[in-house]
């Protein structure tokens, strides 16, 4: 049986052409997707039973046990962490928040090490962005700024960007010029009109250089600009003003490199200047698929996207505060459950040490460098193959995943929901 | 339920302050009620629950406003309770504080006002969370490639047809049309000037686009009427564009008992002249015209001094407020369908173009002689927030509260409108319609804003006495009475009592199912399989809101066969 237009459940794309081959209850066959989604939804090493550690060693357990153990800990902690929810459904997001606010933990999402930077400079100053869609049909100008989308987004050029069709774009690619601003000549940077290469730590500079040119005050930046010449930032910008439509889609190489958020504001600043001469539109290329959706939920449930602390019952928002790094770089997390992500390999060392003092959760339907510091670990079906449920593409479009196996397992919301209803019941025996 | 011995004002069914009982059972106003539950209503004002036809409280737009506004989520903070999840925000509330807000002001129904088509699933998520009051979603289609098409072509049917499958995709309940053709030439940064400006690369006109969404809202009887922001809306002299428009739609039939188009938020529409120094209020001449056209409807779009949040499908006029007030600045275009702006500002009592802008809404409410015309809301958030409503019904019932505000405000309020000549104070029964009558009336809403039998068991009890308290003299006490109802009742249940929510039942969304002509259907879908092809970012069958995310439907049935 072959299952049309199923979602793919690896990055940011969130493609939803995908054509699944099933035989006997199990993946047999993957079109269309990119190799890093095809290798998630044929599968991989996956956790094989519930485990609960003993004596420093991981031992198989039931669910319910490893439900009351998980219960237990969150139930006993002062100071809970509920971190994760990038690799998961908006359905299970939406039952961490309120098992959140029923421990009175703080819960924060993936975007703390990712584009969180961006949603501050969001805060900062909004941004003017459009659907992916839009971005196809119309752009004559896409910039990648510290982002390479050839590695880490395979089918974004091809589906949305540089090289997709539509309705004034009829020449894909050869109607288009594409600019690659990054600190090293990325395979993304191999298919661009235009490789701007600058120096680690420089965005900031860069684009306020850019933004001086483009309003007029080009005479007063020096020849070089972050080893960058001004002669090509003189080019890029005129590249910008004379687009009908550009884009600026920016990854990590904007948001974690010095100046951080920072970067960012600066970032959209500039595509609101190009606003007074032409099109222009900005996008954070997000990374996991659905990392976009618990800052959507998070945001309609708590009136934040992230980092919210909800000790007082009350949420309270202050990133630098409230964010799970902050939390663990205090030694103030006590307890910490980690719904598909996997902190141990993304975090700051000293936050994995941190980790390592204090009993960990894990819900994920696979292994990975965080299960060696868990106590207690829950696998789950694997959201949009063997789970339905929504998720939010990183333009911000919410998309229904398929399910299209069954798997036995019990699905990521469905643990929550499960220790959330045991917490519950400790609440009301004391 | 019995609710005893209350004043009952019921416009619907000419009930105008009888002390009189209402019965409820099975969610629903009945002759008699057999069940002993008795609440004593004497000496208070009776009214149908609220109806709130035009907000924006859920979806795409309304989330991009709390995430670029962390400095809102922190007013309006509660905790949570055994009961409540906790609540934040002041111009952008978190779902939750939506419901429990609207409850305690005794609201029992709420319509997010503009989504598109592409988004109505995230539109849908967040009115799932809203808790206790009924809702649905007006539908965005006034810059949707498919209807510039069938409007180019002149093909009415196929447009029809479009329609009722935008709302059955959207599970969306009418038509909404914002800046139409404006969205579209916004994809280019570009815009329309007028009604008779043609759309780049579509060449049809906002005139023929309104024109044609009205005639397929009207072959598709739709329950509501086209639901328009009309182009140029927030700039000086757009009246003109205003009354251009009213004129060009004359003569189209309503296919119903009820307005043939709703003009929404008229406050940023009845602007005169050149520019911001000669501002001035133009009010008088669209109240002078719906007074002599009763085929029209329109809402207020009060003005709420101190903080907002403006969002809207009109993007160009949100980066001109962004430019103009040096804001934060938020844009989200839609491919094929619309565009959108977020926009965080404050309205200064100083300020003379928001104290004219102020006096327009109340000299639009009191100029336009039918209540029937008229829906009392602020927009929310664009004019302010609307737990503000109280606010605005004490200034409508009170010509000295408004002589006090108007002593506050920068004196061109006074210079440039008619406010302070203006003599009317709305009393109980019109305020029963411009807040629950008129909207439910004018959303096609059968069983609200009324406590006839069959009516929905929706019902809002206040303490104050009609008998008693003299709106005109006494309008703090009515201000504070309808804040916090006394008891909310939705569905026959208390919902609200002394002010706090006490129950937090789950209400329903409305949608409207329009059936079309095979070959009408047929013929819009070989353009949409086309379109998903070439043009949109999704596959074709990822596109429909899927009934996961409309739990409890209230599906009403429409169309041409």
């Amino acid at each position: 049986m072959i299952i049309e237009d199923v979602l793919c459940p690896f990055c940011g794309c969130l493609c939803d052409d995908i054509k699944v081959e099933v035989e006997e209850g199990k993946v047999v066959g993957v079109k269309r997707a990119c190799r890093l989604g095809s290798s998630k939804i044929r599968g991989h090493e996956r956790i094989r039973a519930p485990m609960v550690r003993r004596d420093g060693e991981l031992f198989e357990t039931t669910y319910d046990e490893a439900y009351d153990r998980a219960a237990r800990i969150l139930k006993g902690a002062k100071r809970p962490l509920l971190y994760g929810w990038c690799s998961t459904v908006c359905e299970t997001a939406k039952k961490g928040i309120l098992l959140a606010e029923e421990v009175g933990g703080v819960i924060d999402s993936t975007a703390t090490v990712c584009h969180g930077p961006s949603i501050i400079g969001i805060e900062e100053k909004g941004l003017s962005g459009s659907t992916l869609g839009q971005v196809k049909n119309r752009a004559d100008l896409i910039i990648f700024w510290g982002a390479n989308p050839a590695e880490a987004h395979p089918r974004h050029t091809m589906r949305y960007s540089s090289n997709s069709t539509g309705m004034f774009t009829p020449e894909g690619r050869r109607g288009r010029k594409v600019i690659v601003v990054d600190v090293r000549k990325t395979r993304t940077a191999k298919n661009a009109d235009k490789f701007i290469l600058i120096r680690p730590g420089t965005d900031y500079e860069v684009i306020s250089a850019l933004r001086m040119i483009v309003k007029g005050k080009g005479d007063l930046i020096p020849e070089t600009v972050a080893g960058v010449n001004k002669a090509d930032l003189e080019e890029a910008a005129g590249m910008m003003k004379a687009a009908k439509f550009g884009s600026i889609l920016f990854g990590l190489g904007m948001t974690h490199s010095r100046g951080r958020y920072k970067n960012v504001d600066n970032a959209l600043s500039l595509v609101a200047d190009l606003n007074g001469f032409t099109k222009f539109v900005v996008m954070a290329m997000r990374g996991h698929y659905n990392v976009a959706g618990f800052g959507q939920v998070c945001a309609w449930e708590t009136g934040y996207p992230m980092a919210v602390d909800l000790s007082r019952g009350a949420p309270y928002f202050n990133p630098g505060e409230t964010a799970a790094c902050d939390l663990l770089g205090r030694r103030e997390a006590d307890a910490m459950m980690v719904v598909a992500a996997d902190p141990a390999s993304n975090f700051p060392r000293e936050t994995v040490e941190a980790m390592a003092e204090i009993p960990v959760i894990q819900v994920d339907p696979f292994p990975n460098p965080t299960t060696f510091l868990a106590d207690v670990v829950i696998p789950t079906a694997v959201c949009g193959i063997e789970a339905e449920g929504t998720a939010y593409r990183m333009d911000g479009l919410s998309l229904r995943m398929k399910k299209v196996i069954d798997s036995g397992l019990p699905t990521d919301e469905e643990v929550v929901e499960n220790i959330l209803d045991r917490v519950r019941r400790l609440a009301d025996d004391n | 339920m019995i609710i005893e011995g209350g004043i009952v004002y019921d416009p619907i069914n000419g009930v105008l302050g009888e002390e009189m009982d209402v019965s409820i059972e099975d969610g629903r106003v009945v002759e008699e009620s057999r069940d002993g539950e008795k609440i004593d209503a004497r000496g208070m004002l009776v009214l149908p629950g609220g109806v709130d036809a035009h907000a924006h409280i859920a979806g795409a737009k309304v989330n991009t406003g709390r995430i670029m506004r962390p400095e809102d989520g922190r007013r309006g903070t509660e905790a949570r309770t055994k009961l409540l999840r906790p609540s934040t925000g002041y111009t952008v509330p978190n779902c939750y504080a939506i419901g429990y807000r609207y409850a305690r002001l005794g609201y029992t129904c709420a319509f997010e006002a503009a989504t598109p088509i592409l988004e109505a699933r995230h539109t849908h998520e967040e009115l799932e969370e809203i808790p206790i009051v009924d809702k649905g979603a007006l539908t965005l289609f006034g810059n949707n490639w498919e209807v510039l098409e069938c409007v180019r072509d002149g093909d009415l049917e196929k447009l029809a047809a479009f329609v009722a499958w935008g709302l059955r995709a959207s599970r969306g309940y009418g038509v909404k049309v914002v800046n139409p053709g404006g969205g579209e030439a916004w994809g280019f940064g570009g815009n329309v000037k007028g009604i008779d400006d043609p759309v780049p690369n579509f060449g049809v006109t906002a005139r023929e686009i309104i024109r044609y969404l009205m005639r397929a809202n009207e072959a598709l009887r739709l329950p509501h009427s086209v639901h328009l922001h009309t182009n140029n809306l927030g700039k000086p002299g757009n009246y003109e564009t205003t009354l251009a428009t009213l004129r060009a739609v004359e003569d189209i039939a309503s296919s119903r008992d009820r307005q043939v188009l709703h003009v929404t938020h008229m406050q940023f529409s009845a602007y005169g002249g050149t520019g911001w120094r000669d501002f001035e209020s133009k009010a008088p001449e669209i109240s002078d015209y719906f007074n002599k056209h009763d085929q029209f409807t329109m809402d207020m779009g009060q003005l709420i001094f101190g903080s907002a949040t403006t969002m809207t499908a009109d993007a160009p006029l949100e980066y001109g407020n962004a430019r103009l007030l040096k804001a934060k600045w938020s844009n989200h275009d839609i491919e094929l369908e619309e565009s959108s702006g977020v926009v965080p500002l404050v309205y200064g009592r100083k300020n003379p173009i928001n104290a004219i802008q102020w006096a327009i809404g109340l000299e639009l409410a009191l100029l336009t002689e039918d209540p029937w015309q008229m829906i009392m809301t602020t927009d929310h958030p664009n004019g302010g927030p609307f737990v503000n409503y109280p606010e605005v019904v004490a200034l409508l019932m009170s010509r000295s509260k408004r002589e006090k505000e108007l002593a506050t405000l920068h004196d061109l309020a006074s210079k440039r409108s008619s406010l302070p000549s203006i003599e009317r104070e709305m009393d109980w029964n019109e305020v029963a319609i411009v807040t629950r009558a008129g909207p439910a009336r004018i959303l096609g809403l059968a069983e609200k804003g009324h406590l006839g039998v069959g009516a929905d068991g929706d019902v809002s009890i206040y303490d104050v006495n009609p008998e008693k308290v003299d709106p005109s003299k006494e309008h703090e006490e009515v201000k504070a009475a309808l804040a916090g109802a006394k008891y909310t009742i939705k569905g026959g249940e208390v919902v609200v009592r002394d002010g706090e929510v006490v129950a937090v039942p789950q209400g329903r969304t409305y949608w409207v199912d329009a059936s079309v002509p095979e070959d009408a259907e047929a013929r819009v879908k070989a353009d949409l399989v086309e379109k998903f092809a070439k043009y949109y970012s999704i596959q074709m069958s990822n596109y429909m809101v899927q009934d996961a995310y409309v739990t409890r439907p209230r599906v009403i049935r429409a169309g041409v066969i």
